[in-house]
């Protein structure tokens, strides 16, 4: 009787460990023969830490100058215009009053009270646009980018009372009709939903600089915040820079070289 | 048992009624439904789909769920699919570039099959066809 449990007791348990080790080893062979379904970065991709921008007023001094950034960036994204206050803009011209106005000073050099600045979203490093959206629309990439999910607006507009730079617009009817020319490659967007800058993830994921970067024939700088040796790193070491409400604490990750 | 008869005849046409819906289905609906013809990609966009037939024919929808999720919330652009086969996730620079006439693909099997994507209020179709 009790030989024949203790035969038994060791037959159970040689044969677990049996299977332990019989269905691990399946389930490697298994695991070594499997080969997809799965997702993966593109090896082009252009990837950071933290991007930012640097834009050299210097050179983009005037609306005109700033034209063909609005230019490239608006026909890549099919972003319409609409000749009303219902306009929607991804990048625009403003001036240093409406721009910069907690920096604002009295008697301003004449040059920059008459400047005009190239206005985009910010990508702050802490967005308020991010923390109201309750649908996670809008949310920070873990290479700084706040980045917006079209799919996911509900049009609460929320993310536009957030937004301290105005970088926000609703789009109160069908922007189809006012696009000149659509690119075929990028969706539009709906009635009903917020859009914004996105930096140009879509872009930079795919191996390219953002389209106003390219148009801006060097005047605007391109990359990672956290690279002591990046462009806009050496462009900000070597120059004299403001950001827009700096007071705010909300860390814009765009740069104005005055 | 004073209305006994009323009664029973009422039952019979409510439970009659309630059935109605599940009979039509199984005569006229599942059974008789007919997958329609559909313009297939001609070449050179005929080789294979990004996954089996059978198996889009069935999943496209979770599939381009997922797809959108991986590209705008997690920046991945490189599908692999289950034969190690490479494609860019788009819906308008992959799926359309192969299954370009829109109407006589996705939109005819939608009409049959009463659904109605609103994709298309944002992402454009392929040209011509519109
Ligand atoms: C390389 C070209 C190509 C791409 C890219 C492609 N398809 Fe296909 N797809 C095909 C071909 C060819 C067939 C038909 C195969 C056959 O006849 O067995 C097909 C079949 C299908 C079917 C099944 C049709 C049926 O007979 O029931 C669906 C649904 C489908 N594709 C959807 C999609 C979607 C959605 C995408 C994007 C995620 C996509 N396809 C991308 C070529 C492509
Ligand atoms: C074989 C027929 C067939 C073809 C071809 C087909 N679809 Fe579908 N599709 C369906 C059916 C059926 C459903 C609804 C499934 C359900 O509700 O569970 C559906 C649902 C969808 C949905 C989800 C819709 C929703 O509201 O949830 C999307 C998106 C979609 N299809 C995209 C496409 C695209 C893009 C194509 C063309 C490239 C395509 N389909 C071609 C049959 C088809
Ligand atoms: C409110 C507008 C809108 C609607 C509606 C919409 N999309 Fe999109 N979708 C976009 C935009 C804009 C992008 C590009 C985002 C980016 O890459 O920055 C996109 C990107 C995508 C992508 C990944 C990139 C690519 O090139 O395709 C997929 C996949 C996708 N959408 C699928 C769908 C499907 C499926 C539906 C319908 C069920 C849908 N979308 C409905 C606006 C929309």
């Amino acid at each position: 009787m009790n030989k024949s449990r203790r035969n038994f007791l060791k037959l159970a348990g040689g044969a677990a460990a049996g299977l332990c080790f019989g269905s691990a080893g399946v389930a490697l062979a298994s695991e070594g023969a499997h080969r997809g379904p799965y997702v993966e970065e593109s090896p082009k991709a252009f990837t950071a830490k933290r991007w930012a921008m640097v834009v050299d007023t210097r050179k983009l001094k005037t609306a005109e100058d700033i034209q063909p950034l609005v230019d490239a960036c608006h026909s890549v994204h099919n972003v319409p215009d609409i000749p009303t206050k219902q306009d929607i803009k991804w990048i625009w011209s403003d001036t240093y009053e409406h721009g910069f106005p907690t920096t604002e000073n009295n008697h301003l050099s004449e040059d920059v009270e008459h400047r005009a600045f190239a206005l985009l979203c910010n990508h702050c490093e802490n967005p308020p646009c991010v923390r109201v959206c309750p649908t996670q629309a809008t949310f920070q990439r873990p290479d700084g980018i706040v980045m917006m999910d079209f799919h996911r607006c509900i049009g609460c507009r929320y993310c536009m009372a957030g937004c301290p730079f105005g970088a926000r617009s609703f789009n109160f009817q069908d922007p189809r009709p006012f696009i000149k020319k659509e690119n075929p490659e990028f969706p539009t967007r709906m009635r009903g939903v917020v859009e914004k800058c996105t930096f140009c993830s879509e872009r930079l994921d795919n191996g390219q600089m953002p389209a106003c970067v390219e148009a801006s024939k060097g005047a605007v700088l391109f990359g990672d915040l956290t690279d002591k040796d990046s462009e806009v790193r050496k462009a900000l070491r070597e120059n004299f820079t403001i950001r827009r409400k700096p007071s705010l604490g909300t860390e814009p990750g765009v740069y104005y070289i005055i | 048992m004073q209305y006994g008869g009323k009664i029973v005849i009422g039952l019979v046409i409510f439970v009659g009624l309630l059935l109605l819906p599940t009979v039509y289905d199984l005569g006229a609906g599942s059974a008789g439904y007919k997958q329609p013809k559909l313009q297939m990609p001609a070449p050179p966009n005929d080789k294979n789909c990004v996954e089996d037939t059978e198996w889009m024919r069935k999943n496209h929808m979770q599939l381009l769920n997922d797809w959108r999720d991986w590209v705008v919330r997690d920046g991945k652009t490189v599908y692999v699919n289950s034969h190690g086969e490479e494609f860019e996730i788009s819906l308008q620079n992959t799926c359309m570039k192969c299954h370009n006439d829109k109407e006589q693909f996705c939109d005819k099997c939608h009409e049959t099959a009463e659904v109605t994507p609103y994709c298309w209020d944002c992402h454009l179709a392929p040209k011509g066809a519109k």
